[in-house]
C-alpha cells in the first residue's frame, strides 16, 4: 500500500478541520484576506463541502489600503465560490482617515485588529476561520489550531486547551469566541506547491513583472496609486519585482525578482535566505511583537 | 556550531519541476524529541533544521540578537531560543508549551513537535505524543538512563508512538566510546523490556558535531547502523499500518445540498473501501452498501485511511455525525463502561461522580468517572493508591457514559480509542485517555419496558410531577421554608414527598461524609430517588445545600424540560452564619468541622434560578406562598 503523500495529508487534515467547526460552532466566518495563505483555505473549504458550497460566508476586514490588483481577485473569487463576501470597514477609521503614512503602528491596529473585533461583534460570530501558519514565525509555533479568544477577544496564553489526536475542543460560554487555523501545518512551501498541483487563483502580484517602485526604509514598495507620498528625494523606479507577502500596499515590501510562473516562484523562494514575513513591516518592531499583536487580538 | 553550511539540493537550481515531481510523492513523518536542554535537544532540533535548510538568515540573525539579550549562553548562540517561542516563556528559561517544527530532506517531509521534558509538563509531552508516528528519547552519554528518560519512554509507550529511538547523545565528550553506548542500551533495553516495550533503535549521535545524523560517523566506525535522518527516512508511518486494519470512519457532517444528494463527510480512520462494500453503521446496527466515494475532484475507485471523503450509501439508511461507518463484517464495538487511562491536564482536580463531556471520534457523551483504582508513577510505573487525579497525574478508572459509543481498545485505534473530557462549566480540556477494554456489553442491559407510564402515575393523581429543589447555604433557611410549602400543597390535596439533607444522610447516604467526592456522591443519590418519585407522579421537595452548579444540572437533566424548578434560598454568608441555628458556623470556623460550605468549601451560587428568594427581605410564609403560587401557575 502507498502511503499518502504528505501534501495529501495535510489536505485531509484541513478538510477535517473546517467540517469539525461547522459541525460544532454556531456561526462561522472565514477571514478572507485575498493572499496565498487565504487562496489555499478556499480551495479546502471549496472541497470540505462539495457538492454543497461551503456553508459560511467570506469576510474581508478592509483597509482601503490593499493592493487593486486583490481587490479584483476577491470580487472574482466571490462570485465564483457562489458564497456571501462581507466587507467590513471600521467606520472610525473611515472617518479618521487612517492612513499608513500618516499614522504608523495605529493603522494596523485601527483597521486591522479593532475593525476584525468590530466585524465579529457585529455579525455575531463565534468561530472565524485564518489562514494563518505555524512556520510563519517563532510565537506562532506554539498557536493551537482552535485558538479560544475569551470576551473582548483577548487571547490568553493560559486559557489555551491542549490538543492531543484530532479531537478539538470547541464549545464555549457566549460571549467567548475560536479562531480556528486550518493549515496551521503547511509550510509555505507546502502552500505554494499545492497551489501549482491544484491550479488555484492567486493575485497576479505574487509573480514577477515592471513594476513603479520606490525604496524606502530598506525595503521596497509599489506605488500602486496617486495615494502614495513619496518623500523628498525618493524617486520612482520601474523594477522586475514580486510579492512573498501581500497586505497594504504602502506596508509591504516587494523583492527583485524575474520569476514569473510557480516553478520559478518556488525555485526562487528554495534559493533564497530569507523568511517571508520579513517583507512585512509590521513585525520589525519588536521580536516578541506577533504575540503582543495577537493578544490584543489581531488575527 | 561548526559545520551548518547547508546547500539546497542541487535538483532546485538545475531543474525546479523535475524536484517539484520528486517532492510531490514524499510521505510525513510526525515525531517527537523527549529530553531536557542539558541532554542537547534544542541544539539537535536546530541541528535538523540547518541540516534540511529549515532555517532562513533573517531568523539566525534575530537568533542571534536574542541569544545576546536574553541567551543563558554568554555571546554563544543560545538554540533553545529557537524552540522557545512565547515571551513570557523565554524570560523564565523554560519551555511551557509544544512548538510545531517543519522540513524535509530529499526523501520525506517531517513535522517535529518539541516539548519540554520537566515533569510539571507531561501533558505537553502527551499532546505531542498522541499524533507522532516515532519518539526520539535522548541521553547524555555522560549520565546515561535518568528517571526523565523512564518518564518519557513510559509516556510515548502509553500514548501508542509506534517507534521509538534511543539517541545516546554528546558522544563526542566520551571520546565516542563503544563500551560506553553499549552499557547505556542495555541498562535502556533492562527498563524498556519491563514495561512492555518490545523494540527500540538506539544510535550513538553528537548533535553539536554533526556526528551521525546525515549519516553514520567517520568517529565511530563500530557503529553499523545509518544515521539518525536516514533512519527517520524510512521507517513505517502509522497511518501505512493503519490502511491494513478494517474500515472505520466516523461521521463528522451530514451533506444534503439537494433532496437527491445525501453524503456521510469524515476523515478515514482505517482501512480502505470502494463502491460495493458492505457496511455497518454504529451504533444502530443497521447494514448498507457504498454506493460513491464523491471528492471535488471526481468520485474515487478507493478511499484509504487518512484521506477526507464524502460517502454515500446504497440504501437510505439513519445515519448522522457521531455514528461510525465500518466495514459490514469487523465492526467496532459498543458499550458504556470502560476501563480506561487518564491524563489528568487540568488546574483543578478530577472529582469523582461529576459528569463531563466526553469527545471521543465525533461522538459527544456524556461521562462520569469513578475514583481511580490506582495512580501510576510515570518515572517508576508503581501503582500508587489514589481518590482522585490532579495535574499531570495518570492514572486508571473505571468511566461510564450516560449513552453507548462506538470505540476500539486504544492500542488498536488512536481514533476510537483517545478522547478528552471537557468540563461543563469552564469548558477547559481537562484529561485526555485512552480505552483499554469494555468492562460490560451495553446490548446486555436493557431498559425494563413498563406498562404503568409516568403520566399514569400522574392522571391517578391529578396533577403535574415537579422537582423543587432547594439550594443555599447551611442555615439559609431551606428546610423551613420547604416545610411551609409541603404543608400548603397537603392542603391543596397535592401529593407531595420532602427529602430534606439531614434524614437523608442518616439512612440512603450515611456512608457518605462531606469531601467534595461524597457531596456529589450525596446530591447523585438524591437527584435519582427525585426521578423515580417525580417517575411516580409525585412533587418532590427537596432541601440540599447543593454547593456545586454541575451537580444540580445533572439533576435538572435527569428530568424532562420543565419540571425541575430551582429555588435559590439567597441568604448572605453573615447573615446565616449570625443566625447560626445548628451551632455548626462556630465549630467550622474553630477549625473543628471541616469542608464546610462558605467557610472553607465553596458555594456556587445559581446563575438563572427559577425561583430566587431574598430571606432577607421576607418571611419564611411569604416566600412558601411565592413558591406555591410559581409552581401551580403555571400548571
Amino acid at each position: 500500500m502507498t502511503p499518502l503523500s504528505h501534501l495529501e495529508r495535510l489536505e485531509a487534515e484541513s478538510i477535517h478541520i473546517l467540517r469539525e467547526v461547522v459541525a460544532e460552532a454556531e456561526r462561522p466566518v472565514m477571514l478572507y484576506s485575498i493572499g496565498k495563505d487565504s487562496s489555499v483555505m478556499l480551495h479546502l473549504a471549496r472541497k470540505a463541502f462539495y457538492p454543497a458550497p461551503p456553508p459560511f460566508p467570506l469576510l474581508h476586514v478592509d483597509t482601503t489600503w490593499k493592493f487593486k490588483a486583490m481587490y479584483a481577485l476577491r470580487d472574482a473569487v466571490a462570485r465564483d465560490s457562489g458564497m456571501e463576501l462581507l466587507v467590513y470597514r471600521n467606520p472610525t477609521a473611515v472617518a479618521q482617515g487612517i492612513n499608513p503614512f500618516d499614522h504608523g503602528p495605529l493603522h494596523t491596529d485601527m483597521w486591522k485588529t479593532e475593525g476584525l473585533k468590530q466585524a465579529l461583534d457585529q455579525y455575531g460570530f463565534d468561530a472565524a476561520f485564518g489562514g494563518a501558519r505555524r512556520d510563519e514565525e517563532k510565537s506562532r509555533a506554539k498557536e493551537r489550531i482552535f485558538s479560544f479568544r475569551a470576551l473582548n477577544h483577548r487571547w490568553d496564553p493560559k486559557k489555551q486547551r491542549p490538543e492531543l489526536w484530532n479531537l478539538y475542543n470547541a464549545r464555549k460560554a457566549p460571549g467567548e469566541s475560536i479562531r480556528v487555523f486550518p493549515i496551521s501545518n503547511w509550510t509555505e512551501l507546502d502552500v505554494w506547491h499545492y497551489i501549482q498541483l491544484q491550479n488555484i487563483p492567486i493575485v497576479p502580484l505574487y509573480f514577477a513583472a515592471p513594476r513603479p517602485t520606490v525604496e524606502r526604509d530598506g525595503l521596497l514598495l509599489m506605488v500602486d496609486d496617486d495615494r502614495f507620498r513619496l518623500r523628498p528625494g525618493e524617486q520612482v523606479v520601474e523594477r522586475s519585482v514580486r510579492f512573498r507577502t501581500l497586505g497594504c500596499y504602502p506596508l509591504t515590501g516587494a523583492v527583485a525578482s524575474t520569476a514569473t510562473t510557480l516553478p520559478q516562484v518556488i525555485q526562487e523562494m528554495l534559493l533564497t535566505t530569507t523568511s517571508e514575513r520579513q517583507g512585512r513591516a509590521i513585525d520589525h518592531d519588536q521580536s516578541a511583537s506577533m504575540e503582543k499583536k495577537k493578544q490584543e487580538g489581531y488575527f | 556550531m561548526p559545520g551548518f553550511s547547508y546547500q539546497p539540493e542541487a535538483l532546485v537550481a538545475e531543474d525546479i519541476d523535475a524536484w517539484l515531481e520528486l517532492h510531490r510523492t514524499k510521505s510525513l513523518l510526525r515525531f517527537i524529541t523527549c529530553g531536557s536542554v542539558d541532554d542537547g535537544k534544542s541544539t539537535l532540533i536546530g541541528r535538523l533544521l540547518y541540516e534540511s535548510r529549515a532555517i532562513f538568515v533573517d531568523q539566525l540573525d534575530a537568533l542571534e540578537a536574542d541569544s545576546k539579550r536574553v541567551g543563558t549562553q554568554g555571546q554563544e548562540i543560545d538554540f533553545a531560543l529557537l524552540v522557545d517561542g512565547l515571551a513570557a516563556e523565554r524570560e523564565q528559561g523554560i519551555t511551557i508549551d509544544v512548538a510545531y517544527r517543519y522540513f524535509s530532506t530529499e526523501r520525506r517531509k517531517f513535522i517535529v513537535a518539541d516539548t519540554p521534558g520537566h515533569e510539571q509538563y507531561t501533558r505537553n509531552m502527551a499532546t505531542a505524543a498522541s499524533t507522532a508516528d516515532l519518539a526520539i528519547i535522548l541521553v547524555d552519554a555522560r549520565k546515561g538512563v535518568l528517571t526523565q528518560t523512564r518518564r518519557h519512554s513510559t509516556l510515548a509507550h502509553l500514548l501508542g508512538v509506534r517507534h521509538l529511538v534511543l539517541a545516546v547523545n554528546k558522544m563526542d565528550l566520551v571520546d565516542y566510546g563503544k563500551e560506553r553506548f553499549d552499557t547505556i542500551v542495555e541498562a535502556y533495553r533492562a527498563f524498556a523490556n519491563g514495561i512492555g516495550i518490545a523494540d527500540f533503535t538506539a544510535m550513538p549521535i553528537s548533535g553539536f558535531k554533526g556526528d551521525g545524523i546525515t549519516s553514520p560517523s567517520p568517529n565511530m566506525p563500530w557503529f553499523s547502523g545509518p544515521g539518525l535522518l536516514q533512519h527517520l527516512e524510512t521507517v513505517e508511518v502509522t497511518l501505512a499500518a493503519d490502511q491494513g486494519k478494517p474500515f472505520r470512519m466516523p461521521v463528522q457532517w451530514v451533506n444534503r445540498p439537494s433532496p437527491d444528494f445525501r453524503g456521510f463527510s469524515g476523515l478515514i480512520a482505517s482501512g480502505t473501501v470502494k463502491p460495493g462494500d458492505p457496511l455497518r453503521i454504529l451504533p444502530s446496527g443497521k447494514t448498507s452498501t457504498l454506493a460513491r466515494i464523491v471528492t471535488a475532484d471526481g468520485d474515487l475507485r478507493q478511499a484509504v485511511a487518512g484521506q477526507s471523503v464524502t460517502l454515500t450509501l446504497a440504501d437510505d439508511v439513519d445515519c448522522s455525525r457521531g455514528d461510525v461507518i465500518a466495514a459490514a463484517d469487523s465492526p467496532p464495538q459498543v458499550s458504556d463502561q470502560f476501563e480506561a487511562t487518564l491524563l489528568w491536564m487540568d488546574e483543578q482536580e478530577m472529582i469523582p461522580g461529576r459528569a463531563y463531556w466526553l469527545k471521543i471520534g465525533t461522538q459527544n457523551v456524556s461521562a462520569t468517572v469513578q475514583p481511580p483504582k490506582y495512580q501510576v508513577n510515570v518515572n517508576t510505573l508503581e501503582h500508587l493508591a489514589a481518590k482522585t487525579l490532579d495535574l499531570n497525574a495518570i492514572g486508571v478508572v473505571t468511566l461510564t457514559t450516560d449513552r453507548p459509543i462506538v470505540f476500539e481498545p486504544y492500542a488498536e485505534s488512536r481514533t476510537l480509542g483517545g478522547f478528552i473530557l471537557i468540563d461543563k462549566m469552564s469548558h477547559a480540556t481537562v484529561a485526555a485517555g485512552m480505552l483499554q477494554f469494555a468492562l460490560r456489553r451495553a446490548q446486555n442491559v436493557h431498559w425494563q419496558a413498563l406498562d404503568i407510564s409516568r403520566e399514569a402515575h400522574a392522571g391517578l393523581k391529578n396533577q403535574r410531577p415537579a422537582v423543587l429543589w432547594f439550594t443555599g447555604l447551611s442555615g439559609s433557611g431551606k428546610s423551613t421554608i420547604a416545610n411551609l410549602v409541603e404543608k400548603k400543597l397537603y392542603r391543596m390535596n397535592r401529593h407531595t414527598f420532602l427529602l430534606d439533607g439531614d434524614n437523608v444522610r442518616h439512612g440512603l447516604n450515611k456512608d457518605l461524609g462531606f469531601t467534595e467526592a461524597d457531596r456529589i456522591e450525596n446530591i447523585r443519590r438524591v437527584g435519582e430517588v427525585a426521578r423515580l418519585m417525580a417517575d411516580a407522579g409525585l412533587i418532590v421537595i427537596t432541601a440540599f445545600i447543593s454547593p456545586f452548579r454541575a451537580e444540580r444540572a445533572m439533576v435538572r437533566n435527569l428530568l424532562p424540560p420543565g419540571e425541575f424548578l430551582e429555588v435559590f434560598i439567597d441568604t448572605p454568608l453573615a447573615v446565616a452564619e449570625a443566625r447560626d441555628v445548628k451551632g455548626l458556623y462556630r465549630k467550622a470556623r474553630a477549625g473543628t468541622l471541616k469542608n464546610f460550605t462558605g467557610i472553607d468549601s465553596p458555594y456556587e451560587a445559581p446563575e438563572n434560578p427559577e425561583i430566587r428568594i431574598d430571606t432577607t427581605a421576607m418571611s419564611p410564609q411569604a416566600a412558601a406562598e411565592q413558591i406555591v403560587e410559581r409552581l401551580l401557575g403555571d400548571r
